[in-house]
């Protein structure tokens, strides 16, 4: 008889670590950046498709959910799919120049093969929200994971009551998918968008994005409370503000959807980067009801 | 839950049957500034290194399973394409010889997180079915309170548990392939006078903790002390260095880190392991920090480990083995800090702690 210790001899000798041997932790799709376009000076647009066509079809994911996009030697990073769910594996993503990773995406050309991973945490639930006024939020880049709900009821335009959409930002310059508008305003939705800064060019509202949701807000008060699904995306300073108002408008906190930013280095649930307090933003979030938010110390 | 007895020279015996497989073990690496001996889990290569009369070591066997840096992928890369390797280690079996139940609790609370939740790591699965673990009963010093955290004793997750009964070892048995080594050795079934035995040695073990927690409603008493001043109070002495996490027997927080090699043939996917207190643990692109201040970043590892590991798994990731308040340069204990935020003071170590405040 040999002495040596052989793996796999005693299944579940430890306890409760018993699970099977599991696909591996860090298994992810090849794709390929199929188009680029340049929104604003910082901010790019990539067209991103699956290499496998099969995995291209399976890949099913909800709008709010996000990738992780690696490239080899480079990093690794969180990015939200902006795209409608119905277009599966032909993802669409803005990214914006900041670090490493995103500096080099933006000097890279098409044909670039990346490696995607996900699609990774909660949604918008959308498909609750049927026969519901729909209010989209955005300030800034808040509009990219914005973007993929917006598709998904303009998909369903007719199941859906009034669609409002309140859009921020700090210049014109700085606005993105212009290209889009006057495509989103041909099913019957009342975009509204504002810029802190006007420029010589610029004729539309200057002012926060507060001020605009004021308005709104006080032109069908007690309607607008019985049945808006409000969903708020944009920089950490945005939310405190805009979730206020819709409170004390009088929309119910599970019906304010928030979508939250952290570190991530793994998506998985298993790095830590991402927690707050002590809930993990990639599994747990990014999507939370504002209640659920609210119930997070420092989450907001 | 089977039991044998075998007299103390025998486990030299057992040490020579399983030392064809590599074997991991306490050992003495030195001496501190009160000639107290300093111990380290390392590899040993003969029975007479075993230190098994260690009261603690400074790090936690933590590393052999996650070590501190780690290759996760392996890409080889020519022209635009490129392939990815993952899963690039096979694991040998390693016999832990002389694990304390701090550290084979602490396993089982990993094995929570990486092995028994979504996205299982793969590569941690295989080094944890490759361990063969031989618990070993401890005695407690000034440091430990385990028993606070209920993790003094261990209920599963090793094959073989010894306490020493002076002369012999008392043997709990919970895998087979424990049982097959042992029928090698010269042993045989406890009788009363050796339970009686056992007995009282774990009563007498009990009885020597001289550090406690106060964990009753621990969960709810974060939540209800986020603003609490202790946080600022211990937060200012916090140095920002993450020994506390290096040392720990159960922080797995990491980072990734990508390079690519001279040749430029090959990219490598590498994690190493981080902690919550250093200060960019929660920094994004762009500059901004979700958790600038020192205070809140030690809060938070509290919070990680007292509150929202309860909150997923009802119970705490900390075991209690003081390893962190005796590496951390600040003198920031579990104990003194969880007591500071209930708004008690604490004896510790049998001295009564006073604030400046
Ligand atoms: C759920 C989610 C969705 C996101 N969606 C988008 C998007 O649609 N468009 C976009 O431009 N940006 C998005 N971001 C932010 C984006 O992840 C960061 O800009 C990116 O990580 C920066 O990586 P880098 O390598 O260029 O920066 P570096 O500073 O070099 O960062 C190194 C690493 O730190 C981590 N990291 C740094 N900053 C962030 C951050 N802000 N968020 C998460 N991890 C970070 C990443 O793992 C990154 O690889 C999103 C973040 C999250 C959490
Ligand atoms: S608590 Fe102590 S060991 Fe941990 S980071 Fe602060 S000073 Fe360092
Ligand atoms: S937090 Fe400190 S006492 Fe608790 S398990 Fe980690 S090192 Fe041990
Ligand atoms: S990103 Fe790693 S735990 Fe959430």
């Amino acid at each position: 008889m040999t002495n040596r210790v052989t793996p796999y001899d005693t299944p579940g000798r430890h306890g409760r670590c018993r699970a099977g041997d599991p696909a591996s932790f860090e298994s992810s799709f090849q794709a390929e950046i199929t188009n680029i376009y340049s929104l604003t000076a910082r901010e790019k647009l990539y067209q991103i498709q699956l290499v496998d066509q099969e995995e291209r079809n399976r890949f099913m994911f909800r709008p709010g959910q996000f990738v992780m996009l690696e490239i080899p030697g480079i990093g690794e990073a969180p990015f939200s799919i902006s795209s409608s769910p119905l277009r599966h594996g032909n993802l669409e993503l803005c990214i914006r120049a900041v670090g490493n990773l995103t500096n080099f995406l933006d000097r890279v050309r098409r044909g670039c093969s990346v490696g995607i991973s996900g699609p990774f945490g909660t949604h918008f639930p959308v498909e609750n929200m049927h026969g519901q006024d729909i209010l989209l939020i955005a300030g800034g880049l808040g509009i990219v994971p914005l973007r993929s709900p917006l598709w998904e009821v303009l998909d369903n335009r007719n199941r859906y009551g009034t669609v409002d959409i309140i859009y921020g930002a700090k210049r014109p310059v700085e606005l993105l998918f212009t290209y889009q508008y006057e495509e989103w305003r041909q099913f019957d939705i009342n975009l509204q968008i504002t810029v802190d800064q006007g420029d010589k060019d610029w004729h539309g509202s200057v002012g926060l994005i507060t001020e605009i949701l004021k308005e709104r807000l006080n032109r069908d008060g007690d309607a607008l409370a019985a049945k808006t699904c409000a969903i708020v995306c944009g920089p950490p300073v945005m939310f405190h503000f805009v979730c206020d108002m819709l409170i004390k408008a009088g929309i119910p906190m599970q019906k304010i959807f928030v979508s939250l930013e952290r570190r991530m280095h793994c998506g998985r649930g298993k790095c830590c980067r991402c927690n707050i307090g002590s809930t993990y933003t990639c599994l747990d979030g990014p999507v939370f009801d504002y209640w659920s938010a609210m119930n997070l110390k420092e989450a907001i | 839950m089977i039991f044998k007895v075998f007299k103390k020279k025998e486990l030299a015996a057992l040490y020579e049957l399983l030392a064809v497989n590599a074997v991991v073990g306490p050992v003495r690496k030195g001496t501190d500034r009160h000639n107290q001996p300093l111990n380290d889990f390392a590899r040993v290569y003969s029975f007479a290194d075993l230190a098994l009369d260690y009261s603690t070591t400074v790090h936690s066997p933590k590393r052999f399973v996650l070590p501190y840096r780690k290759d996760l992928a392996r890409f080889t890369v020519n022209e635009q394409k490129w392939r990815k390797e993952t899963d690039l280690d096979t694991e040998r079996p390693v016999v832990f010889f002389g694990m304390h139940a701090c550290d084979i609790n602490a396993l089982n609370k990993l094995d929570k997180v990486l092995a028994e939740s979504v996205y299982p790591v793969s590569s941690y699965i295989r080094k944890r079915r490759n361990m063969f673990i031989i618990g070993l009963n401890c005695r407690p010093s000034p440091q430990c309170f385990c028993r606070s955290m209920g993790t003094d004793s261990v209920l599963h997750g090793y094959d073989m548990f010894l306490t020493d009964l002076g002369d012999k070892y008392f043997a709990e048995i919970s895998s087979v392939t424990a049982f097959n080594f042992l029928q090698q050795i010269k042993c045989r079934d406890p009788g009363p006078g050796d339970e009686r035995q056992y007995e009282a040695v774990t009563a007498e073990k009990t009885a020597r903790f001289t550090t406690e927690v106060d964990t009753s409603d621990l969960t709810k008493i974060l939540d209800l002390e986020f603003y609490s001043p202790a946080w600022d109070r211990w937060g200012r002495k916090c140095l920002s260095c993450g020994t506390c996490a290096n040392v720990c027997p159960t922080c797995y927080c990491y980072g990734v880190e990508e390079s690519v090699d001279l040749n430029l043939q090959e990219a490598h996917k590498t994690r190493f392991l981080y902690s919550c207190n250093l200060h960019d643990f929660a920094k994004v692109a762009g500059g901004h920090n979700f958790r600038p201040l020192a205070s809140t970043r030690l809060k938070y590892r509290y919070y990680h480990k007292h509150r929202g590991f309860v909150e997923a798994f009802e119970e705490s990731l900390c075991v209690g083995c003081g390893r962190c308040g005796a590496a951390c340069l600040a003198g920031i204990t579990p104990p003194e800090v969880i007591a500071d935020v209930r708004g008690k003071k604490k004896c510790v170590h049998g001295r009564e702690e006073k604030h400046d405040e």
